[in-house]
């Protein structure tokens, strides 16, 4: 037998290692997967109906049942016409490429996203036939991060239902308070939008009395200038303004 | 080889005060600083850890009579991050709020310096038993730690323990006022320093001579 220095011997130890390793890796990684990606979906779902408010954040109700009300839709934002879904549909995969992407000037990017995806996925809640309530995803920069959320629109498509953000890694504490749950309940009943679809939201610093002002976060002026920014990106003319109008005009 | 129950008790309990990997060989400060603001993420990651580490303690020391010492260090890296993949792939499919808190710090893991430090210094040089226990012996000192830590930060920084309010902050409408440095990850150093402090005072032979 060669010594445990020889270089076959390395080289042996190597292989088999790096063979037994891959193994069991690939096998964890492939017998979990679907168990995974039904979490994936499950918090997504969850932040849906948490944003519209039809869920309580710590509730055990089964999200399964709830989002059965919940109508996944697909919108091409130029037009604001519904499309059927893209194959392989992710709205970051798809902000990224430049065939599925549109790329925004300074004045347009409210957001600090840089691209957009031309295709979003909104969700659509109807009561008795009717529009209830409508779940747009938003996203946009805060002061580290990027911040990623769900903003659901009353029926009359100016005043907030709700906002939830699912992710992002803004200051514990200061920035990340946006998941605050005192703060997120101010926004219901918040006008976002006036009469003539213009997004009119502002956070605040001053006591926020006007139906369109919210109080900004304390300690994360960054944060809170990135929420207000998103908001009025996502709402306006170059995010979901073009699909509002037509909502507006009842075509949907 | 016979099992020696003194020894097997010095190797798992050591660690805890005697000789801790972060009270008193300062390794594996990274994570203490960044999981530790609640203490359900700083359990996990406590787990995640103990698991590693003593699983890595017990392969590499099954097979150390073959690693050829060329590579040995690569081959530990090895063993270490598939287990750290195998935790991550885990979580992420049974404990899926925690990971996405945990995020990039259980793959961090790999490159914990307890979990290099017991399988160069250790597993290398002892039976798989041993091994086994040194492993969980220095997790639980790594976790001790932790959730030490974890506890006054959440306690101190947010009013809640476990998810729990204890104070009701002043936000929430209650008295307290929420210690907002105790939040940010430095406030980790203050505590651990604290903690070593009170530590040394207690076994005074940890105490470094002067120089």
């Amino acid at each position: 037998m060669s010594s445990k220095e020889s270089p076959t011997k390395t080289i042996v130890v190597a292989l088999l290692l790096s063979l037994v390793c891959s193994v069991v890796v690939s096998t964890a990684a492939i017998k979990l997967k679907p168990i995974q990606q039904k979490n994936k979906e499950l918090d997504k779902k969850r932040n849906i109906l948490v944003s519209a408010g039809m869920m309580d954040e710590k509730s055990s109700d089964s999200v399964e049942d709830l989002f059965s009300q919940v109508e996944s839709k697909f919108v091409d934002l130029a037009t604001g016409e519904f499309v059927a879904e893209p194959a392989g549909f992710d709205q970051r995969a798809f902000a990224k490429d430049s065939a599925t992407n549109l790329s925004l000037t300074a004045e347009q990017d409210l957001g600090g996203i840089g691209t957009r995806s031309q295709i979003a996925n909104v969700y659509i809640v109807k009561k008795d036939g009717q529009l209830d309530s409508l779940i747009l995803p938003i996203h946009g920069k805060g002061l580290f991060s990027t911040l990623y959320g769900f903003i659901a629109l009353d029926k009359d498509l100016k005043t907030v239902k709700g906002l939830k953000y699912y992710e992002h890694g803004e200051t514990p504490g200061l920035g990340g308070e946006v998941e605050n749950q005192n703060w997120l309940a101010k926004w219901p009943g918040k006008q976002v939008l006036d009469a003539s679809g213009k997004p009119i939201l502002a956070l605040t610093k001053t006591p926020a009395d006007d139906a369109n002002e919210v109080d900004a976060l304390s300690g994360a002026t960054w944060t809170t200038n990135g929420v207000e920014g998103m908001v009025h990106f996502w709402l306006g003319e170059n995010g979901f303004g073009p699909f509002l109008d037509k909502v507006r005009a009842g075509e949907i | 080889m016979a099992f020696d129950r003194q020894e097997a008790k010095a190797v798992l309990l050591g660690p805890l005060f005697n000789n801790n990997p972060i009270a008193l060989q300062v390794l594996g400060i990274c994570s203490a600083l960044a999981v530790t603001v609640k203490l359900e993420t700083a359990f996990v990651m406590s787990l995640a850890l103990t698991a590693v580490v003593a699983f890595s303690n017990l392969l590499i020391s099954l097979i150390r009579n073959h690693i050829p010492s060329s590579i040995r260090i690569i081959v530990q890296m090895t063993i270490i991050a598939s287990l750290v993949i195998l935790v991550d792939q885990v979580l992420k499919a049974y404990a899926y709020e925690i990971s996405k808190q945990l995020a990039v710090f259980v793959g961090l893991i790999i490159t914990n310096c307890i979990v290099m430090g017991r399988a160069e210094a250790y597993a290398m040089k002892n039976g798989p038993v041993m091994s086994f226990l040194d492993g969980i012996g220095n997790g639980l000192g790594y976790s001790i730690l932790l959730i030490v830590v974890a506890f006054f930060r959440e306690l101190f920084g947010s009013g809640k323990l476990w998810g729990q309010t204890i104070f009701q902050t002043v936000s929430d409408g209650g008295w307290y006022q929420t210690n907002g440095l105790l939040l940010l990850p430095a406030s980790s150093f203050f505590i651990i320093g604290l903690l070593i402090w009170a530590l040394r005072t207690w076994k005074t032979d940890q105490v470094e001579e002067k120089d």
